[in-house]
């Protein structure tokens, strides 16, 4: 009897557990909605940020670069060689330049992209913010009558947003390129046939819908990043732990509105 | 000052080469504003458009001379495919649109055989002469059952 009463209790307290965590989980939602949508309505107000802008999308884009060109080379050649083997067991290599451009142009170069940024420039946002956060220097420029809203987290929201499209674009360029290379020159599949296939079967839409996944997943990598860093609870670990957070939270979500994005778009 | 010079001189190159990218691909892969501007369109009737998808090729003696563009199904139940054709090709008013496979399992296309006729097809006209789709299930279950009489 006893026995059940305690089991009673602890699927109390589990379920209890989970309600919390569901309340806490929205409450975030909203709590960073709130953030943005704040800070992102500085955007029609004066002073005007332009400077911070560009500085950002220096730090932000023109930093990402780098990885992004070499993720997007070996994305192509990987798909490419892998593509070879299986389409050549039906005699069909011809196809490998449209299934490597549709590959890139909707799937992997924006969500690739998007997962280097992460990497590359969303853990920084957030470690940056968090340590300004620590070490209270957001609290300076509030009293410095400076919104911390205007200055530190708009300029990174705009930043990532007009930035991944650019980037996922050259990732794009570049892993076409790649695969260009591996398919034609190291494979020996005609150059005709790849190039005339992969013109011949990407359609405008294709190109809309990389680039719209790209703007979404710049805004929204800027937006959870950001408020993660700013929400950081203010210790040394508090930091490292929402940098994790932001770069665990950022990622599963990109992968998620992928799906519904792709959804939307077949 | 000179160092946020040099910092908005590296953002514009970086600028530049995202939206060169993306220009590339628009005008090569999609072909935005390129080819689908400068053409004109022809609707074709086809009693059968199986396996005929947007962006299909329109071909003419091999060579690639448009697009698909557009799949609708008229009142009498019939299909109605839109073909955007490159300016410059001269179609006759009899010519013949052909649903056709390239090789055995490969995609279907649409493909153009010139007419006797001196006039020319002009924008919005509509192809009288049409082939459709053969299908090999319909050719094989026809030889089944020559075979049973």
């Amino acid at each position: 009897m006893m026995n059940m009463v305690e089991k009673q209790s602890m699927m109390v307290q589990w379920l209890g557990g989970l309600g919390r965590w569901c309340l806490q989980s929205i409450e975030k939602v909203g709590d960073a909605s709130v953030l943005s949508a704040v800070s992102l309505a500085h955007l029609f107000k004066r002073p005007w940020q332009g400077k911070h802008f560009v500085l950002q999308i220096y730090a932000l884009g023109v930093g990402s670069l780098i990885i992004m060109a070499i993720t997007g080379a070996f994305t192509g050649m990987v798909l490419a060689l892998q593509g070879y083997y299986t389409l050549a067991k039906f005699g069909s290599e011809s196809l490998l330049g449209s299934g490597v451009a549709l590959s890139i142009l909707r799937e992997l170069g924006p969500v690739l992209g998007a997962l280097m940024l992460i990497g590359r420039a969303g853990s920084s946002i957030t470690a940056e913010i968090g340590i300004m956060r620590v070490t209270e220097q957001l609290d300076a420029l509030q009293m410095m009558a400076i919104n911390p809203h205007a200055r530190v987290i708009l300029p990174r929201i705009i930043a990532t947003t007009l930035a991944l499209p650019l980037l996922v674009s050259i990732f794009d360029v570049i892993g076409l390129a790649a695969s260009y290379v591996v398919g034609v020159e190291l494979l020996g599949v005609n150059s005709g046939a790849f190039l005339g296939e992969m013109v011949a079967k990407v359609v405008p839409m294709d190109l809309y819908a990389g680039w719209l996944k790209a703007l979404c997943f710049g805004f929204l990598v800027g937006v959870i990043c950001t408020y993660m860093g700013y929400r950081a609870e203010p210790t040394t670990e508090g930091v490292a732990h929402a940098t994790t957070q932001a770069v665990v939270i950022s990622s599963v979500s990109i992968l998620i509105l992928d799906y519904v994005l792709t959804s939307f778009f077949l | 000052m000179q160092s946020y010079r040099k910092v908005e001189v590296i953002v514009g190159i970086f600028v530049l080469i995202g939206v060169l990218s993306m220009s590339w691909m628009a005008i090569k892969l999609g072909q935005i504003g390129g080819m689908g501007s400068s053409g004109y369109t022809l609707k074709a009737t086809f009693s059968d458009a199986g396996g005929l998808r947007i962006g299909a090729d329109v071909m003419m003696s091999g060579v690639s001379i448009g697009r698909l563009s557009s799949i609708a199904l008229n009142d009498d139940s019939e299909a109605v495919v839109t073909l955007e054709i490159q300016k410059g090709v001269h179609l006759s008013t009899d010519a013949i649109a052909a649903v056709r496979t390239k090789g055995i399992i490969g995609e279907r296309y649409v493909r153009m055989s010139q007419g006797a006729d001196d006039e020319v097809l002009t924008d919005g006209d509509e192809l009288e002469e049409t082939e459709s789709a053969i299908n090999i299930e319909d050719l094989i279950s026809k030889y089944i059952f020559q075979g049973k009489e």
